[in-house]
């Protein structure tokens, strides 16, 4: 014990070192987001005949800790659209937030006209896009489902550099290497979409899932699904993928090309 | 415990948590606020027209993000385009692209309300400089061309680089393969190392003049610089979107090219 009472009950700096204390500062160069820390993996979405079906499965992790196990990354935003996150969870919160606060002020506006999902998308956007100009990025990679202003299937994708881009099937993170070449293998440009079924489409994303559940290690077999059309919206949360077939990691030797 | 004893109050040693600022080092910023979005886009005018065309893939890395995202946009007309009278096609990273776009197209419809008249090419083409060079330390990353009408009905392009610096030619090639398709242009259209044959020896040969070309010879030769430019280039491809300017208005023509 000494008289210095501030450092009474500390770890003694001739033993541990000094305290880092930097990510107390509160003056000096303003800290911003330069990686995200709990992060959700591959969102993935597809157009059917009448709507859109958007996944994403329910885990939040801490790097390479699966640290959240029920965390849901699709939220409804009123009756028009499905907003699917990837990337960092604080951030996803923050958004959510801002949508629900605008969700309140639209409903209790006098015009009476509906945001859509393509306003939305728009606005997220935007949203996304200033943030990075102001090097303080919201680190996300959204999926926007519903409809758009004539009342068609909508789908967009925005990221954290305000990058935007619309398909008929899209997926963000590791679902952009493993769910899109299925997808584009079961939903061909030529094929119509109004021979694309919503059953057809759901069927399809549960594949998905399955694969990315099978090959990105910072997934989970529990996910979230969203079906949209002029109906309305149904989500199912707390899914379980079925029929897993682990018979073909019994085979794998070594990294996959050893075959002795 | 002689180590804690000798402690000086006023040193920085003492594990505070707060007043460190004064030796906080600099702040490593990892977060990149730019990406490449690749694909291409080439102007050429002619006597009474100007063609602006760009394909209409969207990468990310070796990713397609989509295969239809426009990137030649109608400038200073209505949500459909219904009255525009100037071309602007970006190419680089989409994000900024498409907020150059916004930005010139409320200039422009601003011009028309406040002065009465639509803005001419030569006035936007200036003003796009002005935009380009505001964000000169923390730029636009794009390649513009503006296109349209001079004020004698001629077809005019502007190309610009990203911070500002812009001419008016007779045609350009931006993006990913533009070091495919402009020399290609250079020796087409401004027939460059082309000599009339037998017209001397060595030096005395003469120099082909470059002349406007029709327009049925500028659509196939803008076809035939795409089509090669998708052989030899990985991120072009999947569509054609061409927009030729005439006194008559604006007609778009969509072409598909190799979806590989």
């Amino acid at each position: 014990m000494n008289h210095f009472p501030g450092t009474w009950g500390r770890p003694r700096d001739d033993v541990y070192g000094p305290y880092d204390s930097s990510y107390l500062r509160s003056t000096g160069p303003k800290a911003h987001t330069q990686s995200p820390a709990v992060t959700g993996t591959s969102v993935i979405a597809v157009k059917f005949n009448g709507g859109v079906a958007i996944a994403a499965d329910n885990l939040a992790s801490y790097g390479s800790l699966a640290r959240f196990t029920d965390v849901k990354r699709l939220r409804v935003f009123g009756d028009a659209a499905v907003v699917g996150f990837s990337g960092d969870v604080s951030d996803m919160q923050y958004i959510d937030r801002l949508l629900e606060s605008m969700d309140i002020r639209e409903n209790y506006s006098a015009h009476g006209n509906q945001l859509n999902a393509k306003n939305l998308h728009t606005y997220l956007s935007k949203v996304l896009y200033k943030r990075r100009s102001e090097f303080n990025p919201l680190w996300n990679h959204i999926l926007v489902a519903g409809f758009d202003g004539e009342k068609k299937p909508f789908l967009s994708s925005a990221d954290l550099l305000g990058t935007t881009f619309s398909a008929p099937h899209l997926a963000t993170g590791f679902g952009a290497h493993l769910a899109i070449p299925i997808l584009r293998r079961l939903f061909p440009e030529e094929r119509p979409i109004e021979e694309i079924t919503k059953e057809d489409a759901i069927k399809a994303l549960k594949e998905c899932l399955k694969v990315l559940w099978y090959r990105d290690a910072r997934s989970l077999d529990k996910y979230s699904l969203a079906v949209i059309t002029q109906e309305g919206i149904e989500v199912q949360e707390d899914q379980q993928i079925e029929a897993q077939s682990w018979a073909f990691a019994e085979t794998i030797k070594g990294y996959g090309a050893q075959t002795v | 415990m002689t180590s804690l004893i000798d402690h000086n109050p006023h040193s920085n040693s003492i594990g505070f948590s707060f007043s460190q600022s004064t030796n906080a080092g600099t702040k490593e910023h990892s977060f990149y606020p730019y990406t490449d979005n690749g694909g291409s886009v080439l102007g050429i005018t002619g006597k009474d027209f100007a063609v602006l065309a760009g394909d209409t893939r969207s990468t990310s890395g070796y990713n397609i993000n989509s295969r239809y995202v426009p990137k030649v946009f109608k400038i200073g007309g209505d949500e459909d385009g219904e009255g525009a009278h100037i071309l602007l096609s970006v190419v680089g990273f989409a994000a900024d692209g498409l907020a150059l776009k916004e930005k010139l197209d409320a200039v422009v419809k601003m011009y028309k309300y406040q002065h009465g008249k639509p803005m001419s090419v030569r006035a936007c083409a200036q003003r796009l400089s002005t935009i380009l060079y505001g964000k000169r330390f923390f730029p636009y990353y794009v390649q513009a061309i503006l296109a349209g009408l001079d004020e004698e009905g001629k077809g005019a392009l502007y190309g610009y680089d990203p911070v500002g610096s812009y001419e008016r030619e007779q045609c350009r090639a931006a993006g990913a393969a533009s070091s495919l398709i402009m020399p290609l242009l250079d020796n087409q259209v401004n027939l460059k190392n082309q000599y009339i044959p037998g017209s001397g020896e060595g030096h005395a040969l003469e120099a082909r003049k470059p002349e406007p070309m029709p327009r049925e010879t500028v659509e196939q030769l803008v076809r035939d610089a795409f089509t090669s430019a998708v052989e030899r280039h990985i991120e072009v491809g999947d569509g054609l979107q061409m927009l030729v300017i005439t006194a008559n208005g604006i007609e778009e023509i969509y072409h598909p090219l190799k979806k590989d």
